[in-house]
């Protein structure tokens, strides 16, 4: 007999598969360009520096700098990916992403590493809580905050392709290799992830389909911006989740589904923006309740941009948007954070359970 | 206390509490700990009875990461219990990673380089239009020169004749990736210095008795800002520490944490 406890591979930080991923585009492509700030260890991308040393510009601990030279190397044809502290990227340089990047169209990809509250107790002004919110309010720019392993891959090869100003962010701790795929005792569960992963993304050959066999095939029909993934099926109520917060959703998820029967349908809304109207609308007609969770203030991001489409189209679903709320946020390690604003297993499916009494 | 010997005592209790911790920025709070030890046990009019004087110096600590340095000369002057920073960096703490005015005694919230200048250009400003005789200290890190708002904030200070500001740059010529040499070269640091109208002058910046003589002379030139080059050893006081970048935020094995105490007693 099968046995229902399905499992998700643990995988790796999608800050390292981010790296990886680089290191398999640029030997590929010489054109690929990294630019750091004092930034290139916490990125990940020594490895990369050490490969690739003609590939990667460092401009010292000056952000602002980092994303005006970024956008003029692109203008020269690199690839450049901008690389950095989310806080400091989005906060510091919001002027040259504003203006050098997505006004003059420089197809510049910044990448927001150690995102959120990934930085945990350094406080505040190592925390970035306003990226969605002011990254939304600029025209031509792509946001993108992949949950899992798979879709960090994906967006990286994607957003090299692309061609256009993207916005991309990671956080620092270990994420399942795929949330939408998960494996029962008897299925052929994939190989314990570990760095052999790094060295396969390395050598080219994407996870992309990997309960199938390891395709060499670089890109995903099951990833596209623009076009959120439902990572679990359910039709009691729907979690939009982004980023690190999909992965709490999935939890809160399966404990609602063991313990109360209530099946959950969790989204992992990877692009900010453009948002996946089409899907939302989809989800909405069902008229079922509704939450957004995401690692960032609750003013100005996934879930106002929810609510917003929600309210101007007619929908009167219940809803809840769960973040990290306007206050001093409280101090303490990533986990403790998420904890102490419920953005856990825990947290999340006390709240669903609220909505649908 | 003497200074040396004080120098000793924090460079312990640095050590003691980011081990507890088991986080915090090692290497640039060994580097500069002698030139706070100076300024706050000698320099500057400033203790736990005048913090809420206007009157009183300011001390802004731009290069934030080193925050176990500050805490524990803030501590050492009484600005709260020394057993408070048990607590740091643990869940609900205001003693966190970089210095925060949830903390008796920090001046101002710093963390992201290149903001602690500016606010002083501000501060001491204000002593000039309200004709009063506190001074304005900041201590900068050597990899955080690069950002622009340090090199407007230059600008201003000389433009607004700010001689109640002195800026301190810890110059252990390393930051996170390596040298600043090979980071981003800032040399002739003096020069540039010079030629943004700032007196200069360059100390060993972990000798407490050199930079005492140094701070006694403030300000250098009447009508300009002063900018002290101290040139320091990042890691100072721990053999296996000094100049390495490893230890900028690494956080020692007990075997290693027991050395360095053994090597500073
Ligand atoms: C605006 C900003 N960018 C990046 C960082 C991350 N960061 C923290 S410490 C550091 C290196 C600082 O080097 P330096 O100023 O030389 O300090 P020290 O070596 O004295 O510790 C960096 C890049 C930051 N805190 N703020």
């Amino acid at each position: 007999m099968m046995n229902d406890i399905k499992m998700l591979t643990q995988g790796l930080a999608n800050l390292e598969v981010f790296a990886a991923t680089l290191e398999s585009l640029a030997t590929v492509d010489r054109n690929i360009t990294v630019v750091t700030s004092d930034s290139r260890g916490s990125g990940k991308l020594t490895p990369f520096g050490q490969q690739f040393p003609k590939q990667i510009i460092e401009v010292g601990i000056a952000e602002q700098n980092l994303v005006g030279v970024a956008a003029g190397l692109a203008s020269a044809g690199k690839k450049v990916f901008a690389v950095s502290p989310a806080c400091f990227l989005t906060a510091r340089a919001l002027e040259q992403i504003k203006n050098d990047v997505a006004y003059s169209d420089n197809a510049v990809v910044l990448v927001g590493i150690s995102a959120g509250v990934s930085y945990g107790a350094l406080g505040t002004t190592h925390h970035s809580l306003h990226d969605y919110a002011v990254l939304r309010a600029i025209n031509n720019l792509i946001v993108v905050a992949p949950a899992d392993n798979f879709e960090t891959e994906q967006a990286i090869r994607q957003a090299a392709a692309l061609n256009k100003p993207i916005y991309l962010r990671f956080g620092k701790k270990n994420m399942p290799l795929d949330i939408a795929k998960r494996y029962t005792d008897d299925t052929d569960i994939p190989p314990q992830v570990n760095t052999d992963l790094l060295n396969e993304i390395r050598e080219n050959l994407c996870f992309a389909d990997i309960s199938g066999g390891r395709q060499v095939s670089s890109v995903s029909q099951n990833f596209q911006f623009g076009k959120g993934r439902i990572v679990r099926e359910g039709s009691g109520i729907t979690f939009i989740g982004t980023g690190e917060t999909v992965l709490p959703a999935f939890e809160a998820a399966e404990k609602l589904a063991t313990e109360h029967g209530i099946q959950a349908k969790v989204v992992s809304m990877h692009t900010i923006k453009p948002l996946d109207y089409e899907l939302i609308k989809a989800i909405a007609s069902e008229g079922k309740p509704i939450i957004t969770i995401e690692e960032h203030m609750i003013n100005g991001g996934l879930g106002e941009a929810t609510a917003s489409f929600l309210m101007q189209n007619g929908f009167r679903n219940s809803f809840k948007i769960m973040g990290i709320p306007d206050e001093y946020t409280v101090t303490g390690s990533q986990n403790e954070i998420f904890n102490h604003y419920g953005l856990s297993k825990e947290g999340i499916s006390k709240v669903a359970l609220n909505l649908l009494k | 206390m003497d200074l040396i010997l004080k120098s000793r005592e924090y460079r312990k209790k640095i050590l003691k509490y980011i081990y507890k911790a088991k986080a915090g920025h090692t290497g640039g709070s060994l580097s500069c700990i002698d030139i706070l030890n100076v300024l706050y046990n000698d320099t500057m009019n400033v203790n736990p009875e005048n913090f809420k004087s206007p009157d009183r110096d300011r001390y802004i600590q731009s290069k934030g990461h080193c925050v176990e340095a500050l805490f524990v000369v803030l501590a050492d002057k009484g600005f709260f219990p020394e057993t408070d920073l048990e607590t740091l960096c643990q869940y609900q703490s205001h003693y966190i990673g970089h210095p925060t005015r949830k903390v008796n005694g920090v001046e101002q919230n710093t963390g992201a380089l290149g903001h602690g200048l500016p606010i002083s250009v501000g501060t001491a400003l204000a002593a000039k239009m309200d004709e009063k005789s506190y001074r304005v200290f900041t201590l900068l890190g050597d990899g955080e020169l690069p950002e622009g708002s340090n090199w407007e904030a230059f600008l201003s200070a000389s433009h607004y004749k700010l001689d109640n500001l002195c800026a301190i740059l810890d110059y252990n010529k390393l930051q996170i990736t390596g040298k600043n040499a090979d980071v981003l070269n800032t040399e002739p640091i003096a020069d540039k210095l010079k030629s943004f109208g700032w007196a200069v002058r360059e100390v060993d910046g972990n000798d407490t008795h050199k930079l005492k003589e140094i701070f006694d002379q403030l300000p250098f030139e009447a009508g300009k800002p002063s900018f002290v080059i101290a040139h320091t050893i990042k890691g100072k006081g721990v053999s296996y520490m000094e100049n390495q970048i490893k230890w900028h935020h690494g956080v020692p094995t007990v075997e290693q944490y027991e050395l360095a105490i053994s090597e500073l007693s």
